[in-house]
């Protein structure tokens, strides 16, 4: 079968010549190229909106809500235990090779340079990236979208500008809160773990003594990336999204694998840039 | 039927704007939707559109908004292209959906208020102002509160109605208004729709299969059949067509002895 181009406005008319050499790309290549090129797209014309960004105090108050607070309990309900978990294993390692004193430097720089980013934009993707996705499939499907475009208020400037630019206040504060909150598990667990013991000052010390700024700030740019990432690309699915009910449940589903898989992927290579 | 009055509903309204609509085909795929349809709407005129389920009514309702791109052919609203966004920023036009696309998550207020907030035309009390006339000429002030999922259907269609009216449209378009009604509130329906293009002279294009609706309110008919436009005309000569397309389209026979079903299978 070949490759059939999205419901986008764009792509309604006669296909190009662009769009009929596409359709002889393998369909994966094809749906990565369009996803890729379409995600984009929106994005350009989200940043076309920003200066209107004030008129969308209203909204982005309660996306900020949706994306931060509401998600603050999971993230550190998981970031403790993950904390936890990092100390143990290390402890547990450490105690035969015998670098037991460092678990403060390893817990720290683990969360605050990986895990706590990561964690934070991969909850990020399963409660609040599968909630948009449904929510803007939904308007796409019962027509409010097409009821935006026709009342000339673009989607991107009332549905995804107020999102994009609350994940972007949000991301920050959610990630420092998983590293505090990972480091002090891990500080509850090197104490009280028999094998392991030692006090929280000797592992905050150690923490700080091989840790500084420029670490919480590599994993705050990450967490930034992918914040971004996973919004727009939920944002794009759910705004691209034709059918019934059955394919809101797809859209949504495509959107969280999606977002999982680009966080791993871009983890990588900003991991690699930022060294 | 005449244009009384040219009072706009609420103050600022733009003079109502003319139609064309020239060799518009769509295509889907393999599948021609639209095949080469012409017809002009003149400024303050109801026009109905007609035809069976699947013939390209909705779709080439899409058209004259810029929601669908044609094929080839082409529409204008007030002479612009109706394919070109920037058409809707010169031209006010409003769309009432079949099945209402009323913002969910917004109360009845709120889904009133958003055309005027997003564009901002006054402040809030000139919008409220605005709202809730739009509201009265609609008998919807009781409903003010209520969100979209405690309307029913005809309260649904009234509300569509309302928010298409709040952005004083110059072309109110109907996608089926009438559907799945129970026969009171379709004709309570139709009369809403004469009367606001007898109030305010608003060009209206209503697409429906209601026959009793075109004969009632229509300035002049169209029929729209396997993507073909059959019948242009007043209304008046639907009630003797002389293409027994149409006389069925109109008048089908239920004929229990060779039902039609039977002939859509072979």
């Amino acid at each position: 079968m070949p490759n059939t181009l999205s419901a986008s406005p764009a792509s309604r008319g006669t296909p190009s010549v662009t769009d009929r050499l596409l359709t002889w790309l393998p369909t994966p290549v094809f749906q990565v190229l369009h996803g890729t090129g379409s995600t984009l797209l929106l994005l350009g014309r989200t940043l076309r909106h920003v200066p209107s960004l004030p008129r969308q105090f209203g909204r982005f108050i309660e996306q900020c809500h949706l994306i931060g607070y509401t998600t603050m309990p999971i993230v550190g309900i998981l970031s403790f235990f993950i904390g936890s978990v990092l100390a143990l294993q290390s402890g547990h390692a450490g105690e035969n090779v015998g670098y037991k004193q460092f678990i403060g430097a390893l817990v720290g720089l683990t969360m605050a340079r990986e895990l706590g980013p990561v964690m934070a934009a991969v909850l990020l993707a399963g409660r609040v990236g599968s909630a948009i996705a449904a929510e803007l499939a939904s308007m796409k499907v019962y027509q409010e979208v097409d009821a935006l475009e026709t009342m000339n208020i673009p989607p991107e400037r009332m549905l995804v500008l107020p999102r994009l630019a609350a994940v972007l206040t949000m991301m920050p504060v959610l990630t420092i809160m998983a590293d505090l909150v990972g480091w002090f598990g891990g500080a509850i667990v090197s104490k009280y773990t028999h094998f392991i013991s030692i006090e929280p000052a000797s592992y905050f010390a150690n923490l700080r003594q091989y840790m500084d700024f420029s670490d919480v700030l590599n994993g705050l740019i990450k967490a930034e990336i992918f914040g971004l990432t996973v919004v727009l690309v939920c944002c794009n699915i759910g705004l691209n999204t034709r059918g019934g009910p059955r394919e809101i449940g797809a859209s949504v589903t495509r959107a969280v694998v999606t977002s999982l898989i680009l966080i791993l992927v871009l983890d990588f290579f900003v991991t690699k840039a930022l060294m | 039927m005449s244009a009384a009055h040219s009072t706009s509903p609420l103050p600022g309204a733009a003079p109502a704007v003319g139609i064309t609509v020239e060799g518009l085909s769509k295509r889907f795929g393999a599948f021609e939707v639209l095949r080469g349809v012409s017809f002009t709407v003149q400024p303050g005129e109801i026009f109905v559109l007609m035809g069976p389920s699947g013939s390209g009514k909705s779709v080439l309702l899409k058209h004259l908004v810029g929601l669908e791109r044609p094929s080839s052919g082409r529409t204008t609203v007030a002479g612009l292209d109706g394919a070109d966004p920037a058409t809707r920023e010169r031209v006010r036009m409003a769309l009432v959906f079949q099945a209402g696309a009323l913002f969910n998550s917004l109360s009845v207020y709120d889904n009133l208020a958003l055309y005027p907030r997003e564009h901002r035309l006054g402040n809030e009390a000139a919008i409220r102002d605005r709202v809730m006339r739009a509201l009265q000429i609609l008998s919807l002030e009781n409903a003010v509160q209520k969100f979209p999922a405690e309307l029913s259907g005809g309260m649904k269609k009234r509300v569509a109605i309302a928010r298409a009216l709040v952005m004083e449209p110059q072309l109110l378009l109907y996608d089926e208004p009438t559907s799945e009604l129970d026969p009171v509130m379709s004709a309570t329906i139709t009369e809403i729709i004469a009367t606001l293009r007898q109030r305010y002279q608003v060009t209206s294009i209503v697409v429906s299969h209601d026959r009793d609706l075109a004969l009632a309110i229509a300035d002049r008919v169209g029929i729209l059949m396997g993507g073909e436009l059959i019948f242009l005309g007043p209304p008046a000569d639907l009630r003797n067509p002389t293409d027994p397309r149409v006389a069925d389209f109109l008048n089908p026979r239920i004929d229990l002895e060779h039902p039609r079903f039977k002939h859509l299978e072979t």
